[in-house]
Order: C-alpha cells, then structure tokens, then sequence
C-alpha cells in the first residue's frame, strides 16, 4: 500500500504574539514543530505499515525551512519526502493550499490511501483534508479514531461523527483525516534521524503542478479574505503588587477602583 | 515530659492569633495528624496559620517557657512524618505565611516565606527570566519543607540539591529571639555555618521564618531523551558513561516498564514507548538547542556500547508531556496498585545503584514480597517502594521491618545514606541511629541540646 501523509508546521507554542497593525502572527524567533494532529497521521501510517506493509511518502507546503518537518517524518517511519515551495503558494488559505497538494499528489504519487491530522493547531479549520480529497475527486472521511482493518481494495475505519461512532468502509484511494488520541505518537529517532540525513526530498514548485495558473494559488487563490487576527483575552490573570504596605495598600486600591470593584 | 496544653496556654494563643488563623482540639482536621507518610498518627492540641516571624516568635517563646512542644508544617506533603505532631502540643503551619517579599536582580536572590510553594517560585522567577533550580517532584510542596529536609529533585545531577540554593535565613529559636543565619554573600567563610544546620533539621533546631534564595539565569532551551534498554543493568551501566560525555544532563531518571504500565492505567494514558525492558530519561538544558545536539553523537555512543537501541528525542510540549507526566505519576501510580506501601530513599554513592537494585530483586524474591524502584540514577538516590499487597498486618509489618533492616544496611555498606532527601522524621529514625556511629549521633544531640535545649522543637524527630 502507498500511503500519503500531509504535514504541517506550526508554531512550537501557543504563545505566538500577533502583529497588531496587520494582524499577522510574528512567526520570527518563534521555534516550529510539526502539527500534532499530524503527529497522529504519520502514526497511523506507520501502524498501517507495520500491520499491512506500505511505503509512506510525507508531503508539505511551506517555505525552504519546512524541510525540518519532512525530516521528522524520516525520524517518525515515514520513507519519502515531498515538499512544495515557491513564492507563488505563499498566504494561501485552506482552499488553495488543498488545490496546491492536490496538484503535488496527483502529478508525483501513486497512492492508495491519503492520512492528514484533523485540523492544524494554527489554524484550527479542519478543512485541508477533506478539500483534498474532493480536488483529487476521491471518496474521505473525517475524524477516524481507529484503522479496524486495511485491505488492498478497501480500508475500514471507526470515525466520530459527532451523536455516533460509525463503522465505515471505504474503497481505495480514499483520504481520511485522523482525530487526537486514534495512537500514541512515538518520539523521534535518532538512529532514524542519522540515517536519513543524507536522504533527498523531492521539492516541487508552481511549473511542476499540472495546472500551473499562479492565480489558482497562494494568496491570489485564496477566496478567504483575512479582515483581522486577534488574540482572545486571557480571563485569568496575576498581578503581583511589590513595595511597602503603604504603597502596596494604595496600589491595590487604584487597581480595584480601575477595575470597577470600588 | 511535655505539658499538656490547658486553658490557660490556649487563652494566651487566642490573645495573639485571630480566632480564624487558630484550630483547638477535636476541631483539627484529621489530615494535620498525618503527612504523606501513611496512617494518622496524632492530631497537634492546637493548630497555627502563622502569618509573622513576631507571632511565631512569641508562641515558641511562650512553648519553650511551658515545655509544650511545636511542630512546624507547611503543605504537609513530607514522607518520613516529620510534620506530624507524635507529642501533641502546637502545630505551626505555614501555608498562610506565603509571600515573595523581594526579588534582588543584582545579586540574584529571591527571599520568600517559608509557605511559599515550589510551584509559586519557578511561575514568579521564570517569566523574569531566573531559574531556581531545586526540583522535587512535589511542585505543592513550601520551601519551609524543602529547607528542612534538604531536598533534592531531579536536577541534583547537575545543579545540587535545596542546601546549595539558601543564601540565608531568618529563623526564630527556641527562647522566641528572632535571628539571620547567613547572608546574601556568594563566599562566607564566618564561623561556624548555623544557617547549614538549619538546613535539613526538619525543624527541630529553629523555626524558618524567611529564606532568601539563590537563583541562576533561566536556562533557555531544554530537551529530553527516552532511552531503551534491554534491562535494568544496561541502563544503569550506561550512567558513568553519561556523566563523562562533553555536556553534562541536569536529569538522569531510570525506569523500568513495570512501573510505566502502572503509571499508563493509573492516568489512563499511554506512554510513547514501552518496547523495551528499561529506560534511562535524561535532560538536558542550555543557552540553544544546538549546543544541546552537539551532545548526542557521544552520548549514543556510550549508550549503543551498553545495549541501548536508539535515542528518543523530547522536545515539544506535547512529547514533554507525554513522558513527564508519567514519570510525575509513579509515585502515585505504585501507591495505586497495592494496599499500602512504605518508602526506602537511601542514597549510595553513584557506582553501587546497579548492585543495590540488583539487591533488592534479591531481597524481593527472598521474602516474596513486591518490591519497585524507580529514580535519580544519575545521582545515586533511589526511591525503593516495598508493597504490602495481600499480607495481613502482622506479616506486613514484619516483613517491612526486615526489608528496610536489610536495605538500610546493604546501603551503609555501600558507603550510602539512609535519607537522600525525603529527611528522617520519625519513620526512619531507628535506621539512622543503627547507622552512624554512636559518636557523630552523640555530636548530632548536642547540636540539638544547644539550639533547643527544653527540646521542644519537633520532638521525636530526627535524632
């Protein structure tokens, strides 16, 4: 079986501050790491492959430095590395970047199966999956939380769907994207990691999609217009009011006059 | 001995402690008459929320007058009873007399009340960029505790245990004087250093009133490494191997899978590997990660040369997560899987941990009884856990006795401790006087007889 793994990276914290003029995350100086729902995702292959036999190729867009995030995947199980790179899919929204690894998976992979996390922990929209899936005009399924049996023409899951856990059985090529908690992600290797340090990704750009129209990608081919990006405000807080007793009185009194409580 | 607590001794507290800070008699909650220990022992006569060095001052000094004894607790999570009132009289608790009074950025100090706890001192130094690097796994512990019982943690591979991190101290003695015991000064060469007597006593030299601590600039990056290993020998045969390699791990943890799988059903959780027999969890911290990397060539080496399969590498907040939190839950988790059990934290010098494991498989298939470790292999503390299961009282008691009798003295012939930092308290009394000799015990009372001559502080305790 050829299995596909999309990956993400993402921000290595949730405390990423926002640019508050243009509303952009202030990604520089920030450490990436892999999505974790992906984590799931190339877990969930590398069970595939273990139980059933199969050769897992991982495929991410991103800028040069999401090359790291193929090089985990080696370090996870995964055994190729695709990469899409160019200026043109840059500020890409959830449609358009779909469109763009439709466009890598179709024109470079033989595939059976396509395994994606859930959702990205940047973004949250849970849309990349199954918009995949219909570029590539293959049948999917959302939240699977267990992989109960692969064949060659079939895969049968269990997925949430929110009242229910149905039972599916699916027909090859298919995509499904995969909830928190189906495995538990194994760690990194090292001897993994050592041994595929040499090994080649395969990077692709807008001229070697099918369709190479720059308007189909990137920020051009992104109907989601972002107005704003904010972040929520924190409703638990701390303050530590140092000093003497009288400054410490009369400091605390000006701060719950300011907040209304005198 | 003691006197008993009588009307008038309570009419004199309640003219200097506010009704809501004072707790009399049969109305003392069942929990101050135990620690983390086990069973309840006794409950104090009265119990104290002290807010001030004065109140603490004025009751000790009024105990002292009366012979009435007084105990010190802060969050009661000690494992030796050493915060348990066995003489009754006046339990002062600390967990009221909780403020950071002072951060000193220059000479990088941090002076709290003793009810501080762990937890409260890494969230406020932390963000402002310091570290106190003490880190016992009890984050709700108050640094009162940790004073006095020394106590190590994890990091004590690399960074010592709590006694290297106390500047100074204000403790209140006996006679109610409330005195410093050392400084914020790096050197002190003053003396007899009083303030390291303190240290450790459990109480019942002085009573801790204030800290002031040292702290370090907050190490930036930090990453862990799970290593299998096909069994427990290999893993703690890997250790002097590790400690020579170019960086040194401010961690290193063994654990063994029996003890994973008990944590796994404890939190319902799934550990990332449990492929292998053993593991040995290392950390290491430093200004960047590639520094840290740069450490990973030799420490394979060291590693594949004593059975180890591969490094595992820790980094995100979820991998950190997913492996601390069960290495947090051991303790727990072991207590969980068995009707009771008692603690064994000798200490023995770093190249005799493989053979006293070995021992007390040993000891475990010689007296039938469960016994699991888990611990700090890098710094030769071990944490022995004998497990009562199904024995009835009579032959649990029994066996335990014969256990620990035969782990205390394997450990003495080692050249080890019988505490390495949960202190002695009154459960491991008997074990530490069969273990040093009647001079330095002797030595030890007197020290106690100068500071607390009416030995009313803590008593039973310790020596």
């Amino acid at each position: 079986m050829n299995i596909i793994v999309c990956v993400k990276q993402v921000p290595g914290t949730t405390k990423v501050a926002v640019d508050e003029n243009t509303g952009v995350l202030l990604r520089s100086g920030v450490e990436a790491k892999l999505n974790p729902y992906d984590l799931y995702a190339l877990e969930t292959a590398v069970q595939i492959k273990q139980t059933y036999g199969a050769t897992i190729t991982v495929i991410t867009m991103g800028p040069p430095q999401a090359a790291e995030a193929v090089r985990e995947a080696f370090a996870l199980g995964a055994d190729n590395g695709i990469m899409l790179t160019d200026m043109a899919f840059a500020g890409a929204d959830t449609l358009a970047t779909a469109y763009a690894l439709a466009g890598g998976i179709g024109t470079r992979c033989k595939y059976d199966l396509i395994v994606c996390g859930k959702q990205t922990t940047d973004g949250d929209t849970a849309q990349v999956g199954p918009s995949l899936a219909e570029f590539l005009d293959i049948p999917h399924m959302s939240n699977v939380i267990s992989i109960d049996k692969a064949g060659s023409e079939n895969i049968h899951v269990s997925a949430d769907i929110g009242e229910y856990v149905g039972a599916y059985e699916i027909k090859l090529p298919c995509a499904i994207t995969v909830d928190k908690g189906i495995y538990v992600p194994r760690l990194p290797s090292y001897k993994r990691m050592l041994e595929s340090v040499k090994q080649e990704i395969t990077v692709l750009g807008l001229e070697d999609l099918a369709d190479t129209n720059p308007k189909m990608y990137g920020l051009s081919g992104s109907p989601t217009q972002v107005e704003k990006i904010y972040q929520p405000e924190a409703e638990a807080g701390q303050v530590i009011i140092d000093g003497s007793p009288n400054d410490i009185a009369s400091r605390l009194c000006h701060e719950l006059r300011e907040l209304k409580y005198l | 001995m003691y006197k008993k607590i009588d009307s008038a001794d309570i009419a004199f507290l309640k003219s200097i402690i506010p009704h809501d800070r004072i707790t009399i008699g049969t109305d003392v909650s069942e929990s101050y008459a135990r620690d983390e220990l086990g069973d309840a022992i006794k409950s104090p006569d009265v119990l104290i929320y002290i807010r001030s060095a004065n109140e603490v001052s004025l009751i000790i000094s009024h105990a002292n007058i009366h012979r009435i004894p007084v105990v010190a607790r802060g969050a009661g999570t000690g494992l030796v009873g050493g915060a348990v009132a066995i003489h009754g009289g006046i339990m002062l608790c600390t967990s009221k007399m909780n403020r950071v009074l002072e951060l000193d950025e220059e000479n990088m100090t941090l002076t709290v009340e003793p009810g501080v706890m762990l937890m409260e001192i890494a969230a406020y130094v932390e963000p402002k960029g310091f570290f106190y690097p003490p880190d016992p796994g009890e984050k709700s512990a108050t640094i009162g505790g940790n004073i006095s019982t020394n106590a190590g943690g994890m990091r004590a591979v690399k960074y010592g245990v709590t006694r290297d991190y106390v500047r100074a101290l204000e403790v209140v003695l006996p006679s109610g004087e409330i005195v410093e015991l050392g400084g914020k000064v790096v050197k002190d060469s003053s003396g007899y250093s009083l303030k390291n007597l303190v240290i450790g006593a459990e109480g019942t030299l002085a009573f801790i009133t204030k800290a002031v601590l040292k702290l370090l600039p907050l190490p930036g990056k930090t990453r862990s490494l799970l290593i299998p290993f096909p069994d427990i020998n290999n893993a703690l045969g890997a250790v002097q191997g590790i400690m020579k390699t170019k960086i040194i791990p401010t961690a290193v943890e063994f654990m063994e899978r029996d003890v994973i799988l008990d944590a796994e059903k404890f939190l319902g959780k799934t550990f990332p590997d449990k492929s292998s027999e053993a593991y040995l969890l290392l950390t290491y911290d430093g200004s960047d990660i590639t520094e840290i990397e740069s450490a990973y060539a030799a420490l394979a080496e060291v590693c594949y040369a004593s059975g180890a399969t591969d490094l595992l590498i820790v980094d995100t907040e979820e991998r950190k997560e997913a492996v601390w939190s069960a290495r947090g839950a051991f303790l727990e988790a072991i207590k969980s899987s068995t009707t009771q059990m008692d603690e064994c934290d000798v200490v023995v010098p770093k190249n005799k941990v493989a053979a006293f494991l070995a021992y007390t498989y040993e000891l475990s298939r010689e007296y039938n009884v469960r016994i699991k470790s888990f611990g700090h292999a890098g710094d030769g503390n071990l944490h022995i856990y004998v497990l009562r299961d199904a024995l009835d009282d009579i032959q649990w008691k029994s066996t335990l006795s014969t256990v620990f009798t035969h782990l205390y003295e394997r450990a003495a012939m080692y050249g080890g401790k019988v505490s390495g930092e949960h202190g002695i308290g009154y459960a491991k009394l008997p074990y530490l006087q069969s273990s040093e000799c009647a001079t330095v015990l002797e030595l030890m009372r007197g020290v106690k007889r100068v500071f607390d001559p009416n030995g009313i502080l803590n008593p039973g305790k310790v020596i």
